[in-house]
């Protein structure tokens, strides 16, 4: 193998790669290519602590410790293209980097909705901290907040817009918020919850138009009835960022299709030798569930992804051929795992929800601390609770389709 | 050589995440709080970084 590894993608996934990287003893060169200008940070916080404390970078930055001294990092020059065959990348201010293994940890970017209207100010999305920190500067106390969809983040922002004294309206596309991965009586139960600190719901609602010039006035929905508002967050889902790979034989369809050793693939399915992908961008397969493969917006994934390429890749750098040969042949499992604070509500989630053909309430009530699990074919494929956190931890080594039903 | 840890709880939101890779120093309570030994050997030193590194709210460190 040659030098050096690039890993381009300098959030969390990128940052566990380079740690691992060196803590198995990889010592060659090593560069981490980010689009954004901040070293690596938290994100999970952005939707909350950001938006409701006055917090900076330095406040969500991840420790970087003596390990990584030798790293070269590349911040706030986006990667363009690339040609796996010649294994350079070029960035956006036109350099090109050579790698001898490629990690790609590029992550998602949130769907826009240009197309609908685009005011000057007034309108924005939260995935990144510069994101966050915009749309802090607008939520003020009075303000009338649209956000439009209803997923995790969207319900998250509501709760913490509403605790800064904005007015908030949850425009969603779906009956009910959140309905694909909690199910329908857990997930009313959560819209009630928030209706009790004053959100509004529109379910079964699009947004057909949005309005203003220099800065937002409103949305227009389907229904035909406008609402006036001062700040409206897309909270519609994510895109892949994997455009920069366009050109070249990958498999980028939903995302970088990856094998068990989360090696990306030709087109016709053979392996890339040196190029890997980890984290949001990865489509993988979870082995314990089924042979699909699927991308999961979890936070423990991009972690577990980055040990295992971090390992592999330092193992076939070093000279003990047989832990490289263990390491590639080790299983990958991870179990995904969430959490979501909205209000008082704390969610705590392991496995695929979204494969539950059968919800459960297994204990406690509607409306109180109450523990969910989701079923497929007998077996449990995911479990979540508000509250009841041992409970809930209890079964993570439980969900999977692998096991027998009970 | 012994290990000191601190957990910043007013950080810590008791996900229990660490309570996965390094279950002799993190656990829940009764009360689903989250307690740990403030002290370990250094033979856990690993698996306290991975709790360390998985913690969402990056509430846990070593004290040096």
């Amino acid at each position: 193998m040659t030098n050096p590894v690039v890993i381009v993608g300098a959030s969390m996934g990128g940052l566990r790669a380079a740690e691992t990287l060196r803590k198995t003893g990889y010592a060659g060169e090593l560069i981490v290519i980010g689009d954004e200008p901040h070293a690596p940070y938290n994100r999970p916080p952005l939707s909350k602590e950001v938006l409701a404390e006055h917090v900076d970078h330095a406040a969500v930055a991840f420790p970087l410790g003596e390990i990584l001294d030798d790293v070269q990092w590349i911040l706030g020059d986006a990667v363009v293209a690339t040609n796996l065959d010649h294994h350079t990348i070029t960035l956006a201010s036109g350099r090109v980097v050579d790698y001898g293994t490629l990690i790609i940890a590029t992550g998602l970017r949130p769907r826009r909705l240009d197309e609908l209207g685009r005011p000057a100010t007034g309108v924005h999305a939260i995935r990144t901290l510069d994101d966050a920190m915009a749309l802090r500067a607008e939520l003020n106390p009075g303000a009338r907040v649209v956000v439009y969809g209803a997923g995790f983040i969207g319900c998250e922002t509501a709760a913490t817009a509403t605790k800064l004294g904005a007015t908030v309206t949850v425009v969603g596309k779906g009956e009910v918020p959140m309905l694909r991965p909690l199910g329908r009586q857990l997930a009313e139960d959560i819209q009630r919850r928030h209706e009790a600190h004053g959100v509004t719901f529109l379910n079964n609602t699009r947004i057909v138009r949005i309005l203003g010039d220099d800065h937002l006035t409103g949305v227009e929905l389907d229904n035909g009835q406008t609402l006036e508002c001062d700040v409206l967050i897309e909270a519609v889902g994510s895109l892949p960022n994997v455009e920069f790979l366009e050109g070249n034989d990958i498999d980028i369809e939903s995302g970088i299709h990856v094998n068990d050793t989360l090696h990306a693939l030709h087109a016709n399915g053979e392996p890339w030798a040196n190029v890997y992908a980890i984290g949001d961008v990865a489509r993988f397969p979870i082995p314990q569930f089924d042979p699909k493969t699927r991308r999961v917006e979890h936070w423990n994934i991009p972690t577990e992804m980055a040990r295992k390429v971090g390992r592999q890749i330092a193992l076939e750098h070093g000279d003990d051929a047989e832990a490289h040969a263990a390491e590639m042949a080790k299983e990958f499992t991870p179990i995904p795992s969430f959490w979501s604070d909205q209000f008082e509500v704390s969610l705590l989630a392991y496995g695929l929800l979204d494969q539950g053909e059968d919800v459960r309430l297994l204990e406690g009530e509607v409306g109180g601390d109450c523990l969910y699990g989701y079923y497929r074919d007998g077996k449990m494929v995911g479990v979540c609770g508000i509250g009841m956190r041992q409970k809930v931890m209890s079964y993570r080594n439980k969900v999977g389709l692998n096991f027998e039903p009970e | 050589m012994t290990l000191k840890i601190h957990v910043d709880m007013e950080k810590c939101q008791h996900y229990g995440q660490c309570v996965f890779d390094a279950p002799t120093v993190f656990r829940l309570n009764e009360d689903d709080k989250l307690e740990y030994e403030s002290t370990a050997d250094d033979s856990e030193r690993d698996n306290i970084q991975l709790a360390i590194d998985i913690c969402p709210m990056q509430a846990i460190k070593f004290v040096e």
